[in-house]
């Protein structure tokens, strides 16, 4: 029986357990966070709730590991007495919100700039290509810290205060803005190869216009690319936003933010070990799920690759 | 003579010269044209309109962006007279002064790039090691429990943020056994032990991270070669297996990793702004984070300038070394 790309894929995909594993994980989290509200609501917790009443003096939590107990999966902040599972589940929200927001961005800019370049070929692709040089030569996370302040001193000047979604957004564009490099180039990559492929040279001699190409002939077989682009970048992001948040740029607080959590946490690596595993663990198990699965979607999309 | 290694990286470097002028229009418009008002932002909190005025009138900020564009490469070039206040004549590669203590930003940058250069280099010699030594160790072993746990080691490197795996290392090895000193910089000519007891710390942390990518790199490629017909040639007439594997399967493995390595090692010297946060130490990203904080804007274009230049030169060495590994790559 004759089977479609696709299907075959998704086959390929089927069997590969790592990938399965982290696919099956990948979405459990995504699930977490998206239901983050109904998961608080459920557990009980808000999260800006906080319970300073099961802090000692020293505003260190009482009982084992940071104080985790049964009303309290993963224990309480020092300092803050906030629920760390609430913190955690909201700040993956966060995280993923922020990241998959750039990813798409990224991947639209880089999709169809690199389908103009790689279509047109020429001086526009000589153009575009330059321009992609460029913008490569410039380091992203030293960018994004570099125009964070630049972006709101221009909408907000130096003494107004800047409002908290503010800042989500900003991260979210600057990363997406600077971060369509590579999928331009995969895309433009697989447009020239697939201009000169036999099917196409069979529908321009039929002739069909540049509309019915690019759609019809050529958009097909971009999904591989664009997706294997998509699932590449969502975890490099999710680690660049936490980056950011940890070195204070990122989110401000009251929204739940996994980066700032860490670097929160990590001043009490000593005292209170356990603060800092939970949110390192879920940040860590949600860049890991992600990237192993785009390994084995890469080689499920290109059996003949070896990796 | 066009053929000639000189000639193609002479061609190489006027273009990297052409994007290093277009990044200039790019980050000064971003700097110096988008802020809506760069005179209140390098003003003290209790500002009066005259010394508004004058800021402006100095740093000529009424002029039109061409015309200050025009004035800062001037500056870079041949250096400009700033005024008194400002720290009167700024000489040759001038990229302003401070806005927060008057300091020539050039001289900034310049005490911070050493200790940048010194964290990265060293480890970037020790993630390639380590990368590509595991990477060809796990393609020799294919499917083995040596291949699979390497690979388990290079997903989880790629996973693991660099500031927790610093700081596990900091309690580790600093505080609880104390068999490492706190992270400092000494300069290389002045104690050469003093300058690696100071920065092992960040170099292993680095390594063990980065090396994740070169060993999955270095593995594919290694795979890919080994089912190559001059590999199965090289094996048939007898030559022993290690031998093969690093003479011949580990050749066209290298200008892959050597791409790799350029855009890393480019990107890190333009500032390894979380390995130094981790590590108190005090290089290129520090001084772009301490400019974001206090906003100032002349140190933050001047920092991501030096930041692109370095990317720019990174290519440049790399098409270099290209040319001296790939020979066809020069004819193009």
């Amino acid at each position: 029986m004759l089977r479609s790309p696709g299907l075959l894929t998704l086959a390929r995909l089927r069997r590969d357990r790592p990938a399965m594993v982290s696919g099956v994980a990948a979405l459990l989290l995504v699930g977490l966070a998206v239901a983050a509200p109904a998961v608080g609501a459920v557990y009980g917790v808000g999260p800006e709730e906080t319970f300073a009443g099961d802090l000692d003096p020293y505003g260190m939590p009482y009982g084992v590991s940071g104080g985790v107990s049964a009303s309290h999966w993963f224990g309480l902040e020092p300092g803050l007495g906030r629920d760390i599972f609430v913190q955690v589940i909201f700040g993956m929200r966060t995280s993923l919100a922020i990241a998959g927001t750039a990813a798409l961005v990224a991947t639209a800019v880089g999709a169809v700039v690199g389908g103009v370049a790689g279509y047109l070929g020429g001086w526009a692709d000589a153009a575009i290509g330059w321009l992609t040089d460029v913008l490569l030569a410039l380091p992203l996370l030293i960018c994004a810290i570099a125009l964070i302040r630049p972006l709101e001193l221009h909408l907000y000047g130096p003494r107004d205060p800047v409002p908290g979604w503010f800042r989500a957004v900003t991260v979210a564009g600057l990363f997406g803005g600077l971060g369509w490099m590579p999928i331009a180039r995969l895309v433009r990559g697989q447009v020239i190869a697939l201009r000169e492929q036999e099917f196409v040279t069979a529908a321009r001699a039929s002739g069909a216009g540049a509309r019915w190409i690019v759609s019809r002939e050529l958009l097909p077989h971009l999904g591989a690319p664009v997706l294997t682009g998509l699932s590449l970048l969502l975890p490099a992001f999710v680690a660049g936003g936490a980056a950011l948040s940890f070195l204070g740029l990122g989110v401000l607080e009251p929204t739940a933010d996994l980066g700032r959590m860490i670097y929160r946490s990590l001043g009490y690596l000593q005292t209170d070990p356990a603060y800092v595993v939970f949110p390192s663990a879920a940040l860590f198990l949600l860049v890991f799920a992600f990237s192993t699965f785009n390994e084995g979607l890469r080689d499920a999309l290109d059996p003949r690759a070896l990796r | 003579m066009s053929g000639s290694p000189a000639a193609f990286v002479l061609r190489r470097t006027g273009r990297g010269l052409l994007t290093l002028a277009a990044v200039s229009v790019v980050t000064f418009l971003m700097f110096f044209a988008v802020p809506r008002d760069p005179a209140a932002a390098m003003c003290p909190k209790n500002c009066d309109a005259a010394r508004l005025e004058q800021i402006r009138a100095q740093w000529g900020l009424s002029d039109p962006v061409a015309v200050q564009y025009a004035h800062y490469v001037r500056g870079v070039v041949a250096g400009r007279d700033l005024g008194r206040a400002q720290g009167g004549y700024c000489p040759a590669p001038c990229l302003g002064y401070s806005y927060v203590n008057g300091e020539p930003v050039i001289d900034a940058l310049a005490r911070a790039l050493p200790v940048t250069m010194s964290i990265v280099l060293p480890a970037a010699v020790l993630w390639l090691a380590l990368g590509i030594g595991l990477g060809v160790a796990a393609a020799a072993r294919h499917g083995s429990p040596v291949d699979r746990m390497i690979g388990g080691f290079s997903l989880a490197g790629l996973a693991l943020p660099l500031y927790l795996l610093g700081s596990m290392f900091l309690l580790l090895f600093v505080y609880q056994l104390g068999v490492l000193p706190y992270p400092h910089y000494t300069a290389l000519t002045e104690s050469p032990l003093a300058w690696a007891s100071g920065l092992v710390l960040p170099w292993c942390t680095l390594a063990l991270l980065f090396s994740a990518g070169y060993i999955r790199l270095t593995r594919a490629q290694v795979r890919e070669a080994m089912s190559a017909d001059f590999v199965r040639t090289a094996l048939a007439k007898g030559l022993a297996h290690r031998r093969v594997v690093r003479r011949h399967a580990l050749r066209p493995a290298l200008v892959p990793l050597v791409t790799a390595a350029g855009l890393d090692v480019g990107a890190a010297l333009g500032g390894t702004v979380i390995t130094e946060v981790t590590f108190g130490l005090y290089g290129l990203g520090q001084v772009t984070l301490d400019a974001v904080r206090e906003d100032d804007l002349p140190m933050l274009m001047g920092a991501v300038l030096v930041a692109a230049l370095v990317v720019v030169a990174a290519n440049i060495v790399v098409d270099g070394l290209y040319a001296r590994i790939d020979p066809r790559v020069r004819a193009r």
